[in-house]
């Protein structure tokens, strides 16, 4: 039967229509190392899942002789599909139509899908990729940057939302990537800043170049702002999917559990952490033995490194890990890790995971920068995320737990549900030497050689003090185990923990020290 | 593990030492200095508009020095102390960066 001409008007239109900007415009799109918006959709969601809506929108702009111009879908694409049978809610920028610029219809098309994914309650994806406000729209461009903003808030906690950088990001848009839960950063193709290296060379003299300003290496290990570095569109893409089969759909749902599997026997958990509490190893290690097959989904692994923070399976659930890193700063809280760790414990207890903490740390890190850069404050977002969190939180105390840091380091005190540590735990105030100078002081000044006195009394106190024992004769841990049983215990918590029930006074919201 | 032990850095806390890498930003973090009345420094990037004093100039405390033009704004730069100009390191119209040690009071 033959189209009708209605019908083969319609494609001819759509046709026209998916080319974006046109043939130049892509070859340039293709020259910077970049896919097309449409093409990135293609290649992150599962094979033919894709509707894509509002193709037929025209831009509202109405001065500068704007109006006589056609933006083909006004520079965005919208539209919903599947990743690995999980549907999702996406928007892409689309560079090659006025440079992906924002204007009141591009931004009602992001609007209009992010409105669907929190009705649905599914998530959303944003692929950002726009030279930022379109200057000629004024005030309706930064009316619909705000529109954006807010719903990212609204839906915060309900709904997944993953920022995927791919291309400029600049100005106010920045703002909507820090308000979602993930970002994904490209090298070579993500910028992220507040104002551009040109701004800062004029107004204030200083040399930087985009890359260095706002690239994603320093945004993944200096400044903290992206959660998932990559080299190329596809492994940021293989990295998404990742993701997905980690958390849930929504704040209702658990995630999809996966079949249960054995970790590798290359993770031998009792010869990973040294017996003397000084010497480091790699935390992740440990997690890889209790996991899963070893898979460890690490997020921001290379910014503030003294804390390990990341995704993993437990007898096929997903479980949210929260772990000081000896390898790195010994393993210390200081501002970033403590950020790091309590937006992850937030994010974990808003999505129903269940947290498991490997505690061993000497404590907070000293230092006049620390205090001055507030530590105490960001310090202090740790203790409110893991007492707030009422998803089945698990503490595991591998060796050394020291001072405030053990308190904060999901505690029994911030009302874990399990508390277990390794026969090796030193469970103290402060650490030996400190604390045996502290106590003895009298006895070492007044000694004929101080420095053996010394070595005694830190010796006397590591027997006395510096161990498991005295915390679980007071039921502040709930077992001493062998490391061996480690896995075992953490199946038994998790299992068993299914049907928590925490009942928090009635609020609005809680101030925390943000 | 994975490093020899002495790969790795020293870090004293609570007067241990412990072996471990040390990060970047901490190698890298500027070490406090107590804060030198007698030293003017500029506290936002910007240009030098006019210069109000001269060397050997005595001044009083809360005195304008000079005006630095940062962020479209012109910013007056007071005397921290009452004293004497001992020198003046930048030219008016010139463009200095954040830190940039501007007048030194005797």
């Amino acid at each position: 039967m033959a189209i009708s001409k209605k019908t083969r008007e319609l494609h001819e239109k759509r046709d026209k229509l998916l080319m974006g900007g046109g043939e130049k415009a892509i070859e340039k799109q293709k020259a910077m190392g970049k896919r097309t918006a449409r093409e990135r959709i293609l290649a992150l969601l599962d094979d033919d899942s894709f509707n894509e809506y509002d193709i037929f929108v025209e831009h509202l702009a109405r001065d500068f002789d704007m109006q006589s111009k056609g933006l083909p879908g006004d520079g965005v694409v919208i539209g919903t599909g599947t990743i690995m049978k999980a549907p999702v809610a996406i928007y892409a920028q689309d560079f090659t139509v006025a440079g992906g610029s924002l204007g009141l219809a591009h931004s009602r098309k992001i609007t209009k899908i992010m409105d669907h994914a929190l009705k649905m309650r599914i998530p959303l994806i944003g692929i950002n990729d726009s030279g930022g406000a379109r200057i000629q729209e004024g005030v309706n461009s930064l009316a619909g940057y705000g529109e954006i903003f807010f719903r990212n808030t609204l839906s915060s906690g309900v709904i997944p939302q993953l920022s995927v950088i791919l291309g400029p990001c600049a100005g106010g848009a920045v703002y909507s990537p820090a308000l979602t839960d993930f970002v994904f950063v490209v090298n070579n193709i993500s910028k992220m800043f507040i104002t551009g290296p040109e701004v800062i060379r004029t107004v204030l003299g200083e040399e930087i170049s985009m890359e260095n300003l706002g690239g994603a290496w320093v945004h993944s290990e200096t400044t903290g702002n992206a959660h998932f570095y990559s080299e190329s569109e596809d492994e940021c893409f293989e990295q998404i999917k990742q993701l997905v089969s980690y958390i849930p759909w929504n704040n209702m749902n658990k995630a999809k559990p996966f079949e249960p599997k054995e970790p590798l026997k290359t993770f031998d958990i009792d010869s990973i952490v040294p017996d003397d509490p000084t010497l480091p190893y790699d935390v992740k290690d440990v997690i890889k033995a209790v996991v899963d097959g070893s898979e460890f989904f690490e997020v921001q692994d290379l910014w503030a490194k003294n804390i390990v923070i990341g995704f993993g399976r437990i007898d096929g659930n997903t479980i949210g890990f929260v772990a000081n890193q000896p390898n790195e700063m010994a393993g210390v809280l200081d501002v970033d890790s403590s950020d790091k760790a309590a937006r992850f414990i937030r994010y974990c207890d808003a999505f129903s995971i269940p947290i498991v903490t490997f505690v061993d740390l000497p404590g907070y890190l000293p230092g006049v920068d620390q205090e001055h850069a507030g530590v105490i404050r960001h310090g202090a977002k740790v203790l409110y995320a893991y007492s707030e969190a009422t998803v089945p939180k698990v503490t595991v105390i591998l060796r050394k737990a020291y001072g405030g840091g053990y308190i904060a380091m999901g505690s029994r005190h911030l009302r874990a549900d399990f508390v277990f540590a390794w026969p090796g735990a030193e469970i103290a105030v402060m650490g030996p030497e400190g604390a045996a100078n502290i106590i003895f002081r009298k006895e070492i000044a007044a000694a004929e050689d101080p420095d053996k006195m010394r070595k005694e009394k830190v010796e006397e106190y590591k027997t006395k003090f510096a161990n498991p024992y005295v915390a679980a004769a007071r039921g502040y841990v709930d077992s001493v185990i062998d490391p061996s049983e480690t896995r075992k215990l953490l199946i038994h918590a998790i299992s068993v923990s299914g049907n928590k029930s925490v009942f928090l006074p009635k609020k609005k919201h809680g101030i925390p020290p943000f | 593990m994975s490093k020899k032990e002495q790969e790795y850095e020293n870090l004293n806390i609570d007067q241990t030492i412990y072996k471990t890498n040390l990060s970047k930003k901490f190698k890298e973090r500027i070490a406090y200095r107590k804060p030198d009345v007698s030293k003017i420094n500029c506290f936002i990037p910007g240009t030098i508009v006019e210069i109000l004093v001269e060397v050997g100039q005595e001044v009083e405390e809360g005195q304008d020095l000079l005006i630095l033009e940062a962020m479209k704004m012109k910013n007056r730069i007071k005397s921290p102390a009452s004293g004497k100009i001992r020198r003046i390191k930048v030219k008016e119209g010139q463009r200095v960066p954040k830190g940039e040690l501007l007048i030194v009071l005797i």
